[in-house]
């Protein structure tokens, strides 16, 4: 294999970019295991996790199923004055279709996390999975935390969504990729930690594009996975769980 | 302004199984009361029942907060906490996984508590000068008498007018019981706040009390007007003093 | 053998229904017969980890294309090898990586646990996309033998009466288990599984139990699938509809006995099968999905549960 500095270079820029993208998709993710919560509280009795799972499971593929009634199977892509022109710097270049959706998801990151450690309802949003019964003596109701948070990490989710299509062509199916992703990165940076999810949002995006510069694209998929089972096996907690 | 809390016969328990038995009990503007009883008396219940945690099957349960009435029964727990009634319930509840300024803010929550934040926060920093040292610690890896002064500041940081405490002193040695019922005065004290305070022990709790009850199977068995009567009463010699 | 007069009726009614599609003699019948019984064996098989022990495993992809691929695979090796031999093969190779899921990700629990069988969808389908043995992406031939063995008539015939074979051991198991102490087991670690833990279930053998039989009942299912396709290619052999209509069908018809996913799989399948040919199969996808999300809804219990309420 032909390893030049040149490349190696490109496919560490690519990956610190495509990284501030998973960034934002995992922080979504946090949304998601605090609404868990909600379902294990809420129909304990009934079993609920198996039927809101399920019911969640139900959800994707019926949108799944409604995009390709709408779009079909076959890949779409959107176009953009910066999509195609680079940022000519010395030693490499950065191209502005993966840039922008990197500064954007940073931006919606850091904004996120802003918000969750700064605000009274981002304060309550961290503590709603601790334990329901002491945020309600904090006055707050958990269900409509949990709501707020919901929908919070669904739009977030949706934001990344619409990044991706400028950093590639997208088909119906591409959500359940970064559904293994997204855990990865959650479960190596350390659940509920920040700056956790963004060194393993980093690390992923940098090695996922080596794997793809080096190996071809088609292998990307399993890194996350490969990542997810290091993890698990030799530190569970993560990188920076608290 | 005055605010106090007026339990009228009461019967509440969990599923079929009926633990308070018509219990009425009162706490007047500015008064500390005392809820005494042994393990499984149904003092916690009580506190529960107020909170809105245990829905009473009966009875009524007004609390007056600044010269205005409410209704407690019927009303959720994070309802009756906004109108100024914090509670430490028993087992401290903190968030393990938060700092512990972070829990100090979190009890801030309740709108009318957040203009006030500031002058609180530095309140309790000053009352409990080891959560300014711990302030960066995550509260699950407090000692428990750390986490007992987070607990009663975290109900301090909500700006309450009325304030419950189920058993302060459980699970700490007796200098830290000590230090800890001093608190609760101090507090009072210091936010003129209406306290009503479940204890098994008797001796530190009657130190700040004015007041007491004495509940025995769901019922209050004996209502002391004073602490002097309290000290007097055979429930009190048999269960608490061994006379 | 107290489970026997079950299996003896089990097989009583395979037997029926066979004839009674030799009697017809039409192979439309068959291919839908086939589907049909190939969900009820996929549903038992994720019910018994997702009905049983509360664990929702989303990748059954992921065991189903083992199965399917290691058939694959074994026709090209040894293509004189009889279809009940790379059953087996195929259920065995699913059931390990059944056993190692469940050990990689004990730590994993609810939601947890889900995503990461979902992952491992994913993962499998990469490798068996760079895989050039199997076809990779561009996907494999087999051919389909015009006769059936031993039986004589066309090969789908043979393919259907093996997996009526399948479904009677499959659903033989979830009964057994549902009636031993395994299935007690199983139960507690549903309800609460530190408790169960705690009062000395042996939760982990259990869960491997579960997780091992579920994988390799779900491979054993895809293994006959390139003979029934004669094209396999990762797209179609990872399709969601599998593990869609392998959760659907369980959740419809009731997850809390074996009977649930049969009347699941008869119902949802039959109905997909009469949208796919009245309407378009592009309706009768959605059918699963949406009917699912409305039954966790309005009827937790499924509709065996429904009936049992009645009662
Ligand atoms: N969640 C519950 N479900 C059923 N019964 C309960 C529950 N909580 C308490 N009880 C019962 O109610 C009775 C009173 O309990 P409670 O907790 O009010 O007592 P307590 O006076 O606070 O005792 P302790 O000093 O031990 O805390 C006990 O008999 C207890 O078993
Ligand atoms: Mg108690």
């Amino acid at each position: 294999m032909d390893v030049s500095l040149d490349l190696l270079m490109n496919a560490m820029i690519s990956g610190l970019l495509l990284g501030g993208f998973y960034a934002a998709v995992s922080i979504g993710l946090l949304g998601m295991a605090v609404y868990q919560v909600y379902y294990v509280a809420f129909e304990r009795r009934d079993d609920q996790s198996l039927r809101g799972l399920s019911f969640f499971f139900g959800l994707l593929f019926i949108a799944e199923v409604g995009l390709i009634l709408v779009f079909g199977v076959d890949y779409r892509s959107v176009n953009a004055r910066y999509i195609g022109p680079s940022l000519q710097l010395v030693l490499f270049d950065l191209p502005w279709r993966l840039l922008v959706p990197f500064l954007v998801s940073m931006a919606m990151a850091i904004g996120l996390q802003i918000f969750l450690s700064r605000s009274f309802l981002g304060r309550a949003i961290q503590a709603v999975a601790q334990d329901q019964l002491a945020l309600q003596l904090m006055a707050a109701n958990p269900t409509r935390i949990k709501r707020i948070a919901f929908g919070l990490s669904i739009a977030t989710a949706a934001l990344a969504g619409a990044c991706l299509i400028i950093i590639q062509p997208v088909e119906p199916s591409i959500g359940r990729e970064y559904i293994g992703r997204v855990f990865a990165i959650c479960v190596l940076g350390g659940l509920g930690s920040f700056p956790g999810m963004m060194i393993a949002a980093m690390t992923l995006g940098i090695v996922e594009s080596l794997t793809s510069t080096f190996f071809g694209p088609s292998w990307a998929p399993a890194v996350a996975f490969g990542v997810l089972l290091v993890t698990l096996a030799v530190r569970p907690s993560g990188i920076l769980g608290r | 302004m005055a605010s106090s809390l007026n339990i009228a016969n009461i019967d509440a328990g969990y599923g079929a199984v009926r633990v308070l038995h018509d219990v009425s009990l009162s706490v007047g503007a500015g008064e500390t009361v005392a809820l005494l009883g042994t393990n499984g008396n149904g003092k916690s219940t009580l506190m529960k029942s107020i909170m809105g945690i245990v829905r009473p099957s009966g009875g009524s349960i007004s609390a007056v907060i600044d010269g205005a009435t409410h209704e407690l029964i019927g009303l959720s727990t994070e309802e009756i906490v906004d109108l100024g009634i914090a509670f430490v319930p028993e087992g401290r509840r903190l968030f393990p996984k938060q700092t512990v300024t972070e829990n100090l803010l979190l009890g801030a929550f309740r709108p009318a508590a957040r203009p006030a934040i500031r002058r609180n926060l530095d309140f309790c920093f000053e009352t409990f000068p080891v959560l300014k040292e711990r302030a960066r610690q995550l509260a699950g890896s407090m000692s428990g008498g750390e986490q007992q002064m987070l607990a009663l500041a975290r109900a301090l940081m909500s700006a309450p007018r009325i304030l419950l405490v189920d058993e302060p002193s459980v699970g700490l040695a007796p200098l830290l019981v000590r230090r800890t019922i001093d608190k609760i005065k101090e507090l009072k004290d210091g936010y003129n706040l209406t306290v009503l305070m479940a204890e098994q022990n008797f001796t530190q709790a009657i130190r700040i009390a004015d007041r007491g009850y004495v509940i025995v199977h769901g019922q209050i068995a004996f209502a002391g007007e004073s602490a002097e009567a309290l000290n007097n009463n055979e429930l009190i010699r048999e269960f608490y003093l061994g006379t | 053998m107290r489970g026997t007069p079950f299996i003896l009726i089990l097989i009583a009614i395979a037997a029926v229904i066979f004839g009674l599609a030799r009697w017809l003699d039409n192979s439309y019948a068959f291919f839908v017969g086939y589907v049909v019984v190939q969900y009820i064996v996929l549903g038992t098989a994720w019910n018994i980890l997702g009905g049983y022990t509360g664990y929702v495993n989303f990748g059954i992809t992921a065991f189903f294309a083992i199965g399917a691929y290691s058939s694959v695979v074994l026709h090209k090796l040894v293509p004189a090898m009889p279809l009940p031999a790379m059953i087996v093969v195929g259920g065995v190779m699913a059931g390990i990586v059944g056993i190692g899921t469940g050990y990689l990700t004990l730590r994993l629990r609810g939601v947890f646990f889900s995503i990461a069988t979902l992952a491992l969808a994913v993962v499998v389908q990469t490798l068996i996309t760079n895989w050039d043995f199997v076809g990779g992406a561009r996907g494999a031939y087999v051919l389909r033998p015009r006769v059936a063995p031993l039986i004589g008539g066309g090969y789908i015939d043979y393919l259907f009466l093996i997996m009526l074979g399948l479904c009677v051991a499959a659903l033989a198991t979830a009964r057994a288990i549902e009636r031993s102490a395994l299935g007690f087991g199983f139960a507690a670690i549903r309800d609460d599984e530190a408790a169960a833990e705690a009062s000395g279930v042996p939760t982990l053998r259990l869960k491997l139990i579960a997780t091992g039989l579920s994988g390799g009942f779900m491979g054993m299912a895809g293994a006959p699938l390139p003979f029934y396709v004669t094209y396999l290619d990762p797209a179609s052999g990872f399709s969601l509809n599998y593990a869609v209509n392998a959760i659907a069908m369980p959740l419809i018809g009731g997850t809390s006995s074996w009977l649930g996913p049969v009347v699941g799989a008869v119902l949802v399948g039959g109905l997909q099968e009469y949208l796919r040919v009245t309407i378009s199969s592009a309706v009768n996808v959605l059918v699963a999905g949406v009917l699912m999300v409305v039954f966790v809804i309005i009827a937790p219990q499924g509709i065996v549960g429904l009936f049992k309420r009645k009662r």
